[in-house]
This record gives structure tokens, C-alpha cells and sequence, in this order.
């Protein structure tokens, strides 16, 4: 028979594990709701920005850019965007698989990891895909996640094709669904794959000023910067939408396991006191006789 | 006319104007009722917005672009 006491403070520090994790779930659901407006406030400049690119480019085309030329995969760089902290569920595992499985497919060219998020950065710090020049402060963005700090680091990247200094760029994120689930995604970020054309208005003759090309070429990096704002905004709600979920199980798990011990404890007290009363009827019994 | 600001972060500014003056990159541009449709970019400087009551909003880009298009005006601003 288990021991009353222990079972005591078995309870005790279940309890205070799920008042933990309950709380958790309350943080979360709140900054879910914030992370969630942020993509909401961003979407009408994205849409718009897609719409005038697609307007601008119809009759250029983005072949001529710089920012889409198809070139030998040499050199191929992978944003691999999770969280800072932990107790999220699969959250960030599942971004590291297929993070590692877009490395391997790329096992012909010198694959470079950017790190967005201390996870992720923890994981591949190990690996031959790291070096730290690259990834100065990996878990900085999410501590103030601004379009600002967002558009330097796509700078960078954008730079760094511009040069030649790499050839492909792929960004490994979980996509925002809806609270309960996150979509797995690995998007090409560089070099840009050609807008459809198939929304652009194109019966509406614009004034361009400067020339269409102009706008194009200046277009494409901000809707770049705007990708990747998006992908970061997007893992940003899901880990809280990740992490609501699991600490949602976790308390109701810790509810099933208090139930379980008190069940417990009451049979054992209750063994003990009709032991003890046992005990001493029959010595009385003794004496009587 | 209709007019909205938007950067990637907020809507800065929706409303009616009759008059937008913008800091377009091959010079400064004013938008009028019944403007052309037009696709521009902006750079750095003031946006100034006349609502319909008369009064003047100004706003600071780093530059952009704007579209104009059947009577409204939409400013992706940075």
C-alpha cells in the first residue's frame, strides 16, 4: 500500500505543475490574439503590393531582374525560423525535419543555415551547415519582431544573391492556419519565382512613373522583405497557437493524474482506518473475554 | 476621393480627401479628383493629405509607392 504522506505531496506538486502549465495557456492564448492581429494589420500592404507587382510586371515580366536569375546551385542558404523557448509540442521539430530534409536535398551545394529563433539555432549549432558569422544574434528577432528589423535582415539576404554570393534561398516555417494547426513550409525565397499574372487588371491603362521596369526592380526586394515578414509573423502566431495547445493537454492531463492520486489516497486512508478499527474491536474483544 | 496609407506594420490613414500631395522619386506629385490611374514610387519625404473638412495631415515616408486608380489613392508607405 502506497504511502499516505507521499501521495500527499504527489498531489501537491501535481497541482502546482498544472496551475504552471494552465498559466501558460493563458500567456499564450493572449499573445496569440496580439501575433494574430499583427498579420491581420499586414495583410491589406501585402495584398496591394502583390496586386501592383502583378499590375506592373505583366507586360515586363521579372525575368529580366536581377533577383530571378536561375543560376547553378553553388551556394544555398536556409532560413529555418522557429521559437526562443520550448514546451510547444512538435512546434519545433517540425520545422528542424524538414529543415534538415531540404538540406539534404541540396547535398550538391554548400548549404549555409540562417537561424530565426534560439531552437532552431541550438539544433544546427552542432552541424557543419552553421557558422556563427553568419548568424550573429539568432534568437534577437523575436525579441522585438518588427517589419524594420525584418526588412535588415532580408536586406541582407537580398544583397548576398545580388552578389553572387548565393544562389538559392529557402525559408523553412511553420504557416499560421489557425490556433490548432500549423502548416510545415518550405518556401523558395530567392531567386524570385515569376508573380501570376492572371489577376492584373490589365485593361487599366497606367501612368508608371518612372518606367515600369523601375518600379518592378524596386518592387521585387520589398516584396521579398514583405515574405519574409510574413513567414516570421506567421511561426510567431503558430508557436502560440503551438504551445496554447500543448499546455491546454498538459493541464488536462495533470486533471487526470490529480483524480487518479486522490482516488488513490482516499482507498488508502480509508484501509487504514478500518485497520485501525479493526484493531481495536478486537481489543476490546480480548478484554471482554 | 478615397485615401489609404498603409505600411506593412498599420493603416495609417483612411478616409476621404480632396487633395494628396506625394514625394514621387521623379518629382513631387499631386493627386486631384479623377486623377489618371497611376503607379509610382515615392521616395523619402512629406505625404500631405487635405480631408474634406479643409484640414491638412502630413506624414513622414522613407519611400514607397502609390497607386491610384478610379478615385482612390493607395499609398504602401515605408
Amino acid at each position: 500500500m502506497a504511502n499516505l504522506k507521499e501521495i500527499r505531496t504527489r498531489i501537491v506538486s501535481v497541482n502546482s505543475t498544472m496551475q504552471i502549465t494552465s498559466a501558460m495557456k493563458m500567456v499564450s492564448a493572449a499573445k496569440l490574439k496580439r501575433a494574430q492581429d499583427a498579420i491581420t494589420r499586414m495583410r491589406p500592404y501585402a495584398e496591394k503590393l502583390k496586386d501592383i507587382l502583378e499590375n506592373a510586371s505583366a507586360s515586363v515580366g521579372v525575368e529580366g531582374s536581377i533577383y530571378s536569375q536561375q543560376r547553378e546551385e553553388k551556394n544555398v542558404w536556409v532560413v529555418v525560423v522557429t521559437s526562443n523557448r520550448g514546451l510547444c509540442g512538435g512546434f519545433n521539430n517540425n520545422v528542424i525535419k524538414e529543415a534538415r530534409r531540404v538540406v539534404a536535398q541540396h547535398a550538391h551545394a554548400k548549404v549555409q543555415i540562417l537561424g530565426m529563433g534560439k531552437k532552431g539555432a541550438d539544433f544546427f549549432r552542432k552541424t557543419a551547415n552553421w557558422t556563427e558569422a553568419m548568424n550573429p544574434a539568432p534568437n534577437a528577432i523575436f525579441d522585438r519582431l518588427s517589419f524594420e528589423h525584418a526588412s535588415e535582415i532580408a536586406e541582407n539576404i537580398i544583397q548576398a544573391f545580388a552578389e553572387g554570393k548565393v544562389d538559392k534561398v529557402v525559408v523553412v516555417y511553420n504557416r499560421f492556419k489557425n490556433a490548432a494547426v500549423q502548416v510545415v513550409t518550405a518556401e523558395q525565397l530567392l531567386p524570385v519565382l515569376p508573380p501570376s499574372t492572371a489577376g492584373a487588371s490589365s485593361s487599366v491603362d497606367y501612368i508608371f512613373e518612372p518606367a515600369k521596369e523601375q518600379i518592378v526592380a524596386e518592387l521585387i526586394p520589398r516584396s521579398l522583405k514583405v515574405q519574409l515578414y510574413k513567414a516570421l509573423l506567421d511561426s510567431f502566431a503558430s508557436e502560440h497557437g503551438a504551445r496554447m495547445t500543448a499546455m491546454h493537454k498538459a493541464t488536462d492531463n495533470a486533471g487526470e493524474l490529480v483524480k487518479g492520486l486522490k482516488l488513490t489516497y482516499n482507498k488508502a486512508r480509508q484501509a487504514a482506518i478500518t485497520g485501525e478499527i479493526l484493531e481495536i474491536v478486537a481489543g476490546a474483544e480480548a478484554l471482554n473475554g | 476621393m478615397q485615401i489609404e496609407i498603409i505600411t506593412p506594420d498599420t493603416t495609417l490613414y483612411a478616409g476621404e480627401a480632396t487633395y494628396v500631395f506625394l514625394p514621387g522619386s521623379d518629382g513631387s506629385l499631386g493627386v486631384m479628383n479623377n486623377h489618371a490611374p497611376l503607379i509610382s514610387s515615392l521616395k523619402k519625404g512629406t505625404l500631405r493629405v487635405k480631408d474634406n473638412a479643409g484640414k491638412e495631415l502630413n506624414f513622414e515616408v522613407n519611400g514607397g509607392t502609390v497607386e491610384v486608380l478610379n478615385n482612390k489613392v493607395v499609398v504602401l508607405a515605408e
